[in-house]
């Protein structure tokens, strides 16, 4: 079996879901002959034609409300937003229909629909094309916000987010796309959303992340067994619906919890996990809870960016400083 | 000199504002007097359920609601010229398009009282958008609607309405622009009534007309008396068959006047002056049909109050249904948020219920 990369599984992914069902269409800008331009779509139109993936014209608000009319018919688009920095003209669409329409509607009319969006820093990009914003679509009722970290999640939870008869954002981190190969059966099995993955068991602390900062929180752990310091790490994967349940077990386990995003601190997604172990697993607690994030700041165009994105080394502090506090 | 473009935008009218054929040949669909009358009495029904719900509101008894009144014609015109299978996708006062399809009053009544269930039609089509107050998405709504009738190959049609002001969005731009580009099988209606609450049509845009907006998307487009129900329905014929046998998009643009205000929490007589209105009364939609009707001997005083009397009663009955309909309980607002509630939602819908046991 071919190894394959975490891009190459979102489009395996989408190539076996356009395959066994008619109403999955795929439509952005370039991911016709281009293929994207991460090549996510790459072979797709010469397979499925140009009505099943569609070049659409230069708006990403068209994109997003054709998405949101295409859904509400029946269809399951799989939208494309370029970059997650170009995502801002989409979410009327998705705050305001895409997420609101089954409640509205009282389940007469649905929206079943994937808005993919690379997303994330750390591959010398120009502005507007490293952001982390998942917290900005956390907060909207209605929606499902899921990253994957490596192929198998990459290709298991879209095939999921395209069954799901609800609106996903599915943002994936551009900056591991190409990061490893790893043996991707292309079966067609999902994997569950609204579940959080753990990736390496652990007693000590608990190193919860998403995303392309799982990189980090692995390495991290392995610099951490060498000081003779167990780290459980969870890639969270699906944020919203949050399965708290698998956070609380572990850090009711290890007492002691690291949280890692990219995004900016305050009000990043971290606080609300934060937050969450500070209302139900306070009394487990040996340690103040840390968050290891992305600056209150705008994150620096590339010569700087690698300073704003959490480090192992910054991982491994924080993860040191809640040994060190009891 | 050379011209890479030039265009021009056709004004259709049929009935003057006196009700007199302009001596235009009429469409065929107007041979039949017993479907124009039943226009004419769906326009009347609709100016009662508006006097309806606008005495509701006064009365406390719904929330902000958005009057149709003076637009009769151009919405019944859109209605009564689309199919069952068609789609249709509206902004929030085009009443007379929906009450054609099915959708009942006291649906209208119960989604402007403050309950989701308004917008989960019991005759409407269900694949009928609800009423959509961000401005002009609904276009964008309609144009995906259309995509996927082109991709399933069905022979059916996506219109959306939007107002004078609208038309100013992106998304409207957006919309006809992806119909032009793909084909689409979409009808995209301006219903200009002249005011988008307090800022005058003059305002919006440097384009002579709205219609025209339609060229830099590469349609067709048409302006037409929006109180002359014949020429709506006449466009609106037009556009829906170019649309069913793939030949693409159209725009219409409906020239009508808001005669009240833009909702019940607005008042018009702050930025516009009596003397417009007054005017605007004269080319009032409804009396114009009449008087066609009139002179060809299918309507009377006797039928207009008999009639008048049979919406009354169905807007009774109507706004009966209405009253006694229970609130949801408060646990609704989680029922359909998603397909099935995620577990890590349960502790706040338990949270909500015992809430709502205590109160």
């Amino acid at each position: 079996m071919a190894q394959i990369t975490l891009i190459e599984a979102v489009t395996q992914a989408l190539a076996y879901e356009m395959r066994n069902d008619d109403s999955v269409v795929v439509l952005g800008e370039d991911v016709g002959v281009n293929g994207g331009v991460f090549r996510a779509t790459q072979g797709l139109q010469e397979q499925f034609g140009e009505m099943r993936v569609i070049d659409t014209p230069l708006d990403e608000g068209t994109i997003a409300g054709l998405t949101v009319g295409l859904a509400a018919q029946g269809m399951k688009p799989v939208a494309e937003a370029q970059f997650e920095g170009f995502i801002y003209p989409m979410m009327e669409h998705i705050a305001c229909h895409a997420a609101r329409m089954r409640n509205r509607t009282r389940g007469r009319m649905t929206v079943p629909a994937v808005w993919r969006a690379p997303w994330g820093g750390g591959i010398r990009a120009p502005e507007h094309h490293s952001e982390a914003n998942e917290h900005l679509f956390t907060n909207i009722p209605g929606l499902r916000v899921v990253m994957p970290s490596s192929p198998a999640r990459a290709y298991g939870l879209l095939l999921a987010a395209i069954r799901d008869p609800d609106p996903v954002i599915f943002f994936e981190p551009k900056r591991i796309y190409r990061q490893y190969k790893e043996e991707v059966p292309d079966d067609g099995e999902a994997l569950p959303l609204d579940v959080c993955f753990v990736l390496r068991d652990g007693t000590d602390v608990t190193l919860v992340t998403w995303g392309a900062q799982v990189k980090e929180c692995l390495e991290a752990a392995d610099e951490l067994a060498q000081k003779g310091i167990s780290a459980e790490v969870i890639d969270v994967a699906t944020l919203t619906p949050l399965d708290f349940d698998t956070i609380a077990e572990s850090v009711t386990k290890t007492g002691r919890c690291v949280i890692v995003h990219e995004a900016p601190r305050t009000a990043g997604f971290g606080a609300e996990i934060a937050a969450r172990l500070a209302e139900e697993c306070l009394y487990s607690l040996l340690a103040p809870v840390e968050r290891v994030t992305g600056f209150d700041t705008h994150i620096p165009l590339f010569r700087l960016e690698m300073k704003y994105l959490p480090s192992v080394e910054r991982i491994v502090e924080a993860a040191q400083r809640t040994l060190a506090a009891s | 000199m050379s011209i890479a473009a030039k265009f021009e935008i056709e004004y259709l009218q049929y009935l003057d504002q006196d009700g007199k054929e302009t001596g235009k040949e009429l469409p065929a669909f107007t041979k039949d007097l017993d479907h124009m009358v039943e226009l004419y009495k769906l326009m009347v029904s609709t100016r009662v359920f508006d006097a309806k719900s606008i005495a509701l509101q006064r009365t406390g008894k719904l929330g902000t609601y958005a009057s149709c009144l003076g637009h009769e014609a151009a919405h019944v015109g859109i209605g009564s010229a689309m199919r069952r299978e068609d789609s249709l996708a509206v902004s929030y006062r085009e009443y007379g398009a929906q009450l054609y399809r099915g959708v009942k009053p006291r649906e209208v009544y119960t989604y402007w009282g403050g309950d989701e269930r308004g917008n989960d039609y019991a005759d409407a089509p269900a694949h009928d958008f609800a009423w959509c107050v961000p401005i002009g998405t609904q276009c964008l709504h309609a144009a995906g609607s259309a995509l996927a009738f082109k991709i399933r190959k069905e022979p059916r049609v996506a219109v959306c309405t939007i107002g004078d002001g609208g038309s100013s969005k992106g998304d409207f731009y957006g919309a006809i622009n992806v119909a032009g580009a793909q084909q689409l099988p979409l009808v995209a209606v301006i219903v200009n009534n002249q005011w988008a609450i307090s800022v005058p049509r003059r305002i919006q845009t440097g384009a002579g007309t709205l219609a025209q907006k339609g060229i830099a998307a590469g349609l067709p487009c048409i302006q037409v008396d929006g109180n002359d129900i014949i020429a709506v329905r006449a466009a609106m014929e037009i556009a829906l068959e170019r649309a069913r046998s793939g030949q693409g998009a159209s725009v219409i643009e409906a020239v009508t006047y808001r005669l009240g205000d833009h909702t019940t929490a607005d008042d018009a007589r702050r930025y516009r002056g009596e003397q417009e209105v007054k005017d605007a009364w004269e080319r009032d939609p409804v009396p114009r049909l009449r008087k066609w009707l009139e002179g060809k001997g299918m309507w009377d005083d006797a039928k207009e109050e008999a009639w008048k009397a049979e919406c009354d009663d169905w807007m009774d009955n109507e706004v009966n249904a209405y009253l006694e309909t229970k609130n949801q309980p408060a646990t609704a607002m989680f029922d359909y948020l998603y397909a099935e509630l995620p577990a890590d939602l349960e502790a706040q819908r338990e949270l909500v219920a015992s809430l709502d046991r205590k109160s």
